[in-house]
């Protein structure tokens, strides 16, 4: 099976910091960054970079769609 | 494999789909809206419709849909969208017309409105954000509310002697001759969020094959409202909103 792996891009200005995309990734990349945007949200980042496999699953859920999915086969 | 490797635009996936506006969102964070209006939008880019498709705007938190989507707008008084969706639809037969409501406006003040637009069968699609409470005034009961469930009206929780029991308005409108397809969904977990994108577009092709009236609630959280975190809510609609309303087609002909 091709391994793929995957990674996002969050609008951090656009976040909202609800931690729902943290809740969705099957793989626990996301997690909210100690800084605050200009909202005084903590915004969603990624924690864990090398475990995304590019599922969207996380832009699926977020409400505010500030989620940008890549994904590459390797 | 750095993270600037992947980024690039041939290897994009999935983004912001263009029929969404930028302006940003003045929802909660963590709010079911949010996603119901990303869903109704990318259903609209996938049909390329967004030149035919006008969406009648609720007042509640949606009041400011038309701020979102990138489409025709008209915006109802409270509760009579459907009315002003059936007369949109008449004058323009040909152009897809949808109205967006919440529970406060398509079961409360609505509920004529509602009824009486489905029981002609207008060739509509009705989304319905049913999240138990007036979210937008601030949390008082509404008539979709739990029994039991507190609100800011009902602070020791609804209880049926006193306030009635939560209305089920889709298990009223599948009664209807004139509703073609009535479906109960929520946006809360991936998984969710397809199997809702699916109900949607299928209420707008109804409306293509000239059906009848499609009805899609979305079970949804308030996580203000319901004064929790937007991850608690959302286990706790599991726990309590799905046992009243459960998810799934309630009619599909
Ligand atoms: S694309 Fe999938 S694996 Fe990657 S962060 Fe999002 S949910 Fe997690
Ligand atoms: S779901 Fe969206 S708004 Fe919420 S924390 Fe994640 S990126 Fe931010």
């Amino acid at each position: 099976m091709a391994k793929v792996r995957g990674a996002i891009v969050v609008d951090s200005a656009v976040c909202k910091g609800c931690a729902l995309c943290v809740e969705a990734c099957p793989a626990q990349v996301i997690q909210l960054s100690v800084e605050l945007n200009a909202k005084g949200m903590n915004y969603a980042a990624m924690a864990l970079p090398d475990a995304c496999t590019g599922c969207a699953n996380c832009a699926m859920v977020c409400p505010d769609s500030c989620i940008t999915v890549y994904r590459v086969k390797i | 494999m750095t993270t600037n490797d992947i980024v690039k635009p041939e290897n994009l996936v999935y983004a912001k789909t263009p029929v969404l506006s930028d302006a940003v969102m003045h929802y909660c964070p963590g709010c079911s809206h949010g996603v119901v209006h990303k869903l109704v939008a990318e259903v609209i880019e996938d049909l390329q419709i967004q030149e035919q498709t006008i969406g009648i705007a609720p007042v509640g938190c949606a009041v400011f849909a038309y701020n979102y989507l990138e489409i025709d707008w008209q915006e109802a008084a409270h509760g009579r969208a459907p009315a002003l969706a059936t007369a949109v639809k008449r004058l323009h037969p040909h152009k897809y017309v949808f109205t967006y409501q919440g529970d406060g406006d398509l079961a409360a003040i609505g509920t004529a409105e509602t009824i009486h637009a489905c029981n002609r069968g207008e060739n509509i699609v009705i989304i319905f954000i049913n999240n138990g409470i007036y979210g937008m005034t601030g949390g008082q009961m509404a008539p979709t509310t739990l029994e039991g469930m507190k609100a800011s009206t009902c602070p020791s929780g609804r209880n049926h002697e006193r306030d009635g029991f939560p209305l089920k308005m889709s298990d009223l409108l599948a009664l209807l001759p004139g509703t073609c397809y009535v479906t109960r969904q929520s946006v809360h977990t991936p998984g969710n969020v397809r199997k809702a994108k699916k109900a949607i577009t299928q209420a707008f092709n109804n409306q293509k094959a000239q059906k009848g009236t499609s009805v899609v609630e979305i079970v949804s959280s308030c996580n203000s409202g319901w004064k929790m975190s937007p991850v608690q809510a959302n286990k706790w609609m599991e726990e309590h909103m799905f046992q009243q309303y459960p998810l799934g087609d309630l009619k599909n002909i």
